[in-house]
């Protein structure tokens, strides 16, 4: 996001004529719902916000928010953005996109946008499946994933999307989940980050992919299954009434995570690792932590800011362009010039 | 280029006194001829002469030494009258090893000169240019005079007291060969010599060396004239109209008319780009305008680099790509969506030999059904071409005008033969161009809804079928576009019938409808035998070849086309006139169908695929074949 003068707006503010055509049921609806509800909290400005999407389900999103919006095409909507964000840096980009858009054929793209660090909120929704085609495997999809295009189950090995944003170097990853009354937090966060802000947010395509996430998502028993991560705060996870009763701590002779008994009380002893955002190292193992064994890491995991793309080029401008002015005449006339000055042709110099 | 109207006819270089000449150099990719030839065309220019150069090199940066596919050449033709080719046979080859003879020895014409530095001629070189004996020791270049003498060994002495190494004293090998070139034309060495010392600032000692090889070489010429074939040849200059000149390339032309087209439209430029001969030049002089509110982003591919320069435009700036056929073919898709959203954007295409990867630095014009058809879907785009370095100039601000007045993507076709070759050029005063400065929309320009508020209509045409131009950050404008068909005057998702066949209908008439000027005739006159049609840069063989043909009595007469799509609209009815169409392309004929498309002339082909440009003798051939 950008430092900008806060706007007083309502949800309703953020929401178009336009009839929402996902399918009724679909995960995009609440994730709408919560991108509506947290730009009045940002006091963000809608003639400065800019949705941009690629193709897809979640593409559709820009028709349904009161902004900017530039629906594109498939796979490249961060090198739109890039295009965007650097003609006019004031504008506040979020990036609309989804698992096949952004990593399949996308995926070189986002590699560019989040190494660039592009200050923009980058939201994929992760649905684990091609909605938009009519439900093949994506390039996310578990092994195994019964589809019109592998009606056996797949057998690529499924990509882990906060995985590849911070090896493609990415200085923000916030994961949350389409119904989750944490996300607008995560959001927020997103948008106080200045550069590439990656957010994972796991949708449920109710019509080909339904459910697929609740094994985590579901809301029972999800104080075992969702660790949310919180700046400063130690990583305990369990019933959140009960004050806890697991949390994540480092075992130091194999260098991997592994889950511990601990509370409130006592998780100092117990060495539970307390979540700092900055810790590129941690965060990594919080991305890959292989769910069952261990809790879904969700929230903040990752918010250590950089210099952003678009203040390197406005550098690198003022760099080039100090002490020389524009004078289009003189830039015709410039290299290796001679002078005719009579009709005989007799060049002068 | 011409720098004067008028084109007298050849007269041949076999007289005594030619006003013109051809000088080829070549050698070894890493032989610096490149920039010899570089040198060698500001020396002429300066002289007042008018020229056109082609530099042919080879796709390797440094192929192995000495190899037939490392020699690189670079040919200049250059006169007393008004110069439009690079030439078709070189009067002079400068020979710098066996390779460089062997490739290079059909093209000179008999007689010519051939100037060879034996100190490469080893048995060694001798065996990588596949010759069995030495073409030195046999008879095989009897029709040609020789100037065969030991370049290395006399670059090394020249040198000698600047303390260099063999391997660094050879590098002036090409700086001794410009000297002996200089004097050959009587030019001053003055204006090289500050170059050598601007390039080697940092290393006084090898300007320094390279001075001195410069000048020991035009010393040997003055010595070789009393007894060998050299000759020294004054050329007087041109005479030009009175001005400042200088001398340019297609790819530096191209990058100022882009400059000065958005300054024209008084909008910041956005050009995204990707590295891809012979296009990468263009970025390479754009990344030094920043302070002419350009912005240059080298994207990770293709398509990103359009896909950034479509999202500028969409923020308000002129958006701006370039590349070569391969990459203009990964644009494709989202051209589509430029012209869907209908933005303005300059998409610039440096052709080069074809398909695929093709003949990287080779010209060729075979883009041209890729850019006037090359998209899914009906996607009308207006294609306008330039004819030679310094018309590249004119073009590149023509297809920014069209792009910002018209809301459209246009397509610049050049190629590599414009992209690389240089010309003399009358600098143009930039407070004589038209601006065409580009309109925002700034409040809701649609009638009032029922709350009795205005509405906005981002697809409400004006009288040129052009939708507004909406900035994002405009307060009250907000709106979507994106690709999926629009709903008129709304833009609002619509997939109905008949919705669909308007819109298309208004695509194809908004790009039909663009103003183009009408047709001129560049020799001869409207109607007649034979009206040689042509478009991009074989201009300047046909217009020779055109007016040899003319003072040779012939009824023909050149016609070139500017404006590719939409063509000017009395082209139709100026080509009926003739009872001959004869159009000549770099390609299989893609032209002369387009025009056999729209006009139902019955053109016919001239085609030409080497991946080298016309010859003059080849046209005159083929106009003497059609008028017989």
């Amino acid at each position: 996001m950008n430092e900008m003068t806060k706007i007083e707006t309502t949800l309703k503010d953020w929401e178009t004529d336009q009839e929402v055509r996902w399918c009724p049921g679909c995960g995009d609806y609440a994730i709408l719902k919560a991108v509506q509800r947290t730009l009045p909290q940002l006091g963000a400005d809608p003639k400065n916000t800019c949705f941009i999407s690629g193709i897809g389900c979640s593409s559709r999103f820009p028709y349904y928010m009161e902004t900017y919006g530039f629906h594109t095409i498939h796979g490249r909507a961060p090198a739109f953005a890039t295009g965007v964000k650097l003609a006019n840096p004031d504008l506040d980009i979020w990036l609309v996109t989804g698992d096949g858009d952004g990593l399949s054929i996308g995926g070189n793209h986002m590699m560019h946008v989040l190494r660039r660090n592009v200050n923009m909120q980058i939201m994929l929704f992760n649905n684990e499946i091609y909605g938009l085609t009519k439900g093949q495997f994506s390039p996310t999809s578990r092994e195994g994933t019964p589809s019109p295009s592998t009606p056996i189950g797949s057998y690529d090995r499924p990509a882990n999307p906060a995985g590849f944003a911070i090896g493609a170097g990415a200085r923000f990853i916030g994961r949350g989940f389409d119904v989750s009354k944490n996300l607008p937090d995560v959001l927020k966060a997103a948008h106080a980050h200045q550069g590439a802000a990656f957010i994972e947010i796991f949708q449920n395509c109710i019509v080909y992919n339904k459910d697929v996430f609740n094994d985590f998502a579901a809301p029972k028993g999800a104080g075992d299954r969702q660790l949310w991560l919180e700046h400063g705060k130690p990583m305990l996870f369990g019933d959140p009434k009960a004050g806890f009763d697991k949390g994540i701590a480092l075992d130091r002779d194999t260098l991997q995570l592994k889950v511990v008994e601990a509370t409130e009380e006592n998780w100092e002893e117990a060495g539970v690792l307390v979540h700092d955002a900055k810790n590129r190292v941690i965060a990594h193992m919080l991305i890959e932590m292989p769910f069952g064994p261990f809790p879904m890491a969700l929230g903040v995991i990752y918010d250590d800011p950089a210099p952003t793309f678009e203040a390197a080029v406005a550098g690198e401008r003022a760099k080039a362009t100090k002490g020389k002015t524009a004078n289009l005449a003189k830039l015709l006339g410039s290299g290796q010039t001679w002078t005719v000055d009579d009709k005989q042709g007799h060049p002068t110099d | 280029m011409a720098t004067q109207a008028a084109d007298t006819p050849d007269q041949s270089a076999q007289n005594d006194a030619p006003d013109a000449v051809v000088v080829r150099f070549a050698g070894d990719s890493g032989d610096g001829m490149q920039l010899t030839g570089g040198q060698f065309t500001l020396s002429t220019a300066l002289a007042g002469n008018d020229l056109a150069t082609f530099p042919d090199f080879p796709a390797e940066i440094r192929a192995p030494q000495g190899t037939l596919f490392g020699v690189s050449a670079f040919q200049i033709n250059f006169g007393s009258r008004s110069i439009n080719t690079a030439g078709d046979a070189p009067d002079v080859l400068v020979a710098m090893n066996p390779a460089a003879l062997k490739v290079n020895l059909d093209a000179l014409k008999p007689g010519g000169l051939i100037i060879i530095d034996t100190g490469e001629f080893t048995k060694r070189n001798l065996d990588k240019a596949k010759y069995d004996v030495s073409p030195l020791e046999d008879d095989s270049l009897a029709k040609y005079d020789v100037l065969a003498f030991d370049i290395s060994e006399l670059t090394i002495e020249a040198v000698k007291p600047f303390g260099l190494g063999n391997k660094d004293a050879l590098r002036s090998k090409n700086m001794w060969t410009l000297g002996l070139a200089l004097w050959m034309f009587d030019r001053e060495r003055a204006p090289i010599e500050d170059w050598l010392k601007a390039k080697f600032k940092s290393k006084p000692e090898i300007a320094d060396a390279n001075i001195a090889a410069l000048n020991a070489g035009h010393a040997y010429g003055e010595t070789a004239e009393l007894s060998g074939p050299l000759k020294q040849l004054t050329m007087p200059p041109v005479p030009s109209e009175p001005g400042l000149y200088r001398t340019i390339t297609g790819a530096e032309a191209v990058s100022l008319g882009l400059v000065a087209g958005a300054q024209l439209a008084e909008l910041p430029m956005f050009f995204g780009g990707y590295p891809i001969t012979p296009a990468s030049a263009i970025l390479h002089h754009l990344v030094r305008l920043k302070e002419y509110d350009v912005t240059t982003f080298q994207a990770e591919d293709e398509i990103a680099a359009i896909c950034a320069a479509i999202g500028a435009s969409y923020a308000g700036s002129l958006g701006v790509t370039s590349s070569s056929g391969p990459g203009i073919a990964l644009k494709g898709e989202a051209m589509g969506l430029a012209i869907m959203t209908e933005l303005p954007l300059v998409i610039v295409n440096s052709q080069r030999g074809g398909p695929s990867t093709g003949l990287p630095t080779k010209t060729e014009q075979s883009d041209l059904y890729q850019a006037v058809y090359g998209r899914n879907g009906d996607a009308p785009m207006p294609v306008i071409a330039a004819r030679s370095p310094g018309d590249a100039f004119e073009v590149a601000i023509e297809a920014c005008r069209i792009a910002v007045e018209y809301m459209t993507p246009v397509m610049l076709l050049t190629d590599g033969y414009i992209a690389n070759a240089a010309e003399p050029w009358a600098v143009p005063d930039p407070a004589s161009y038209e601006p065409f400065p580009a309109k925002f929309l700034e409040e809701k320009n649609g009638p009032a809804n029922d709350d009795g508020e205005a509405s906005l209509l981002p697809y409400k045409r004006d009288e040129k079928g052009a939708r507004p131009w909406i900035k994002p950050g405009t307060p009250e404008l907000m709106h979507r576009i994106g690709g999926i068909e629009k709903a008129i005057d709304t833009g609002h998702i619509d997939y109905a019938p008949e919705n669909h066949q308007a819109m298309t209908d208004a695509r194809i008439g908004k790009v039909a409808g663009v103003s183009v000027p009408d047709q001129d005739i560049a020799a001869g006159e409207a109607g007649g035998k034979l009206a040689v049609v042509g478009w991009g840069s074989t201009y300047g063989p046909i217009h020779q070849a055109v007016n040899r043909s003319r003072a040779k009595g012939m009824d023909v007469s050149h016609i070139h086309v500017r404006h590719i799509c939409p063509m000017p609209a009395n082209l139709g009815e100026l080509l009926k006139g003739y009872d001959k169409v004869l159009v000549p392309e770099m390609n299989t004929g893609q032209f002369k169908t387009i025009l056999r498309d729209q006009f139902l002339v019955d053109a016919q082909p001239l085609n030409k695929t080497s991946g080298q440009p016309f010859t003059i003798a080849e046209l005159e051939a083929a106009i003497e074949g059609a008028l017989s």
